[in-house]
């Protein structure tokens, strides 16, 4: 695993309280790991932080599943 | 009970005669403040007479880039946003029939756009410390309506909606969104009323006075306070029995 998805998923982890097995490329926030619309919001502001980086709106949108998360952080974190 | 020890507090309007009370009530209670308002020098002046843990943060709510700048402004000079007050509010009166578009339009911006934004530009923080509050005051005509006034009491109407709305998306979050609604305050607009006027207004008005803003303060400093936490996508009216609502 990448550092960025390592990164992510400890985010995730600590963010949804969900068993680590479970945060895998594939998974959905709101599907699979049981966020809300209120969660995800937060996890874009925690990605923000972590990584330094502004998701805007638009591109918050795309980011469904940890994948999606760490393809685009992987792409546009510094 | 009530104390806001540690707690920063945003007031929009404290350059006004209830902004100033609502500021004060805050600071008393232990709050760091920052007061905004267009008057630069009034701000300075309440703020000197507050002494420590006062800043000023003037904006010019009218305009969209001064209204998305002050809530970064202010948790830049106190470190962080617990409490926002959205009190600063205007009014352009006239017959329905006659009302400008730009009456309508400045109304609407000043009392309802201008907390819409800072409140989504504030709950994020609040999101974060897991920790808000968020207070507007409205206006008793905001429930009942008010001849002369569409525009004034739809913006306050609206800001009473918008209150819901954002209590039930963040409540989760340990932030509440209340509102605060004064009926007939002492003021420098009441003050400028006749002696006609003032009997025909306290003809409706059991309490058989007009409310003093320190009375409307204190309603905002319990709400902003601890103590508060379960009053959640409330408004608390404060008119002298004026209005059972
Ligand atoms: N007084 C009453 O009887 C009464 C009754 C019900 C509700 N209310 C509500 O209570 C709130 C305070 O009223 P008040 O009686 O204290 O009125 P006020 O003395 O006229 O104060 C109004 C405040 O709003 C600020 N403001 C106005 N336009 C602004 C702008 N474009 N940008 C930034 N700030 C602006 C003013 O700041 P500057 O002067 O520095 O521009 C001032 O501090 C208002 O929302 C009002 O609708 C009042």
């Amino acid at each position: 695993m990448s550092d960025v998805a390592e990164r992510v998923k400890k985010i995730v982890v600590e963010h949804l309280s969900v068993d680590p097995e479970k945060v895998v490329e594939g998974a959905n926030f709101i599907d699979d790991l049981g966020a809300d619309s209120l969660d995800t919001v937060e996890l874009v502001m925690a990605f923000e932080e972590e990584f330094g980086v502004e998701i805007p709106d638009d591109a918050a949108e795309t980011i469904v599943t940890v994948g999606d998360a760490v393809k685009f952080l992987e792409k546009n974190a510094a | 009970m009530f104390s806001l020890t540690g707690r920063k507090a945003l007031v929009t309007g404290a350059s006004g005669g209830i902004g100033a009370e609502i500021a004060r009530a805050l600071h008393a209670q232990g709050a760091v403040v920052a007061l905004s308002g267009t008057r630069a020098a009034a701000l300075e002046a309440l703020a000197a007479a507050l002494g420590e843990r006062a800043h000023v943060a003037p904006a010019n709510l009218a305009d969209r880039a001064s209204v998305e700048a002050l809530v970064p402004a202010a948790e830049a000079a106190m470190g962080g946003l617990d409490i926002l007050v959205n009190n600063a509010g205007i009014t352009r009166d006239n017959l329905f029939m006659r009302m400008k578009d730009e009456e309508w339009d400045s109304v609407l911006a000043v009392n309802l756009t201008s907390s819409f934004i800072l409140a989504r530009s504030a709950v994020k923080g609040m999101m974060k410390r897991r920790f808000g509050r968020i207070i507007g005051i409205t206006s008793v005509v905001g429930v009942t309506g008010n001849p002369g006034q569409a525009n004034y009491c739809a913006a306050k109407a609206g800001m009473i909606g918008m209150t819901k709305s954002l209590a039930a998306e963040v409540a989760s979050r340990n932030i509440t969104v209340n509102c605060v609604a004064p009926g007939f305050i002492e003021s420098a607009m009441t003050d400028a009323l006749n002696d006609k006027q003032r009997e025909a207004i306290m003809a409706n008005i059991p309490a058989g006075r007009m409310g003093k803003g320190e009375e409307i303060a204190a309603a905002v400093a319990f709400l902003a306070s601890d103590a508060a936490g379960y009053v959640n996508g409330q408004t608390l009216h404060v008119n002298g029995a004026m209005a059972r609502i």
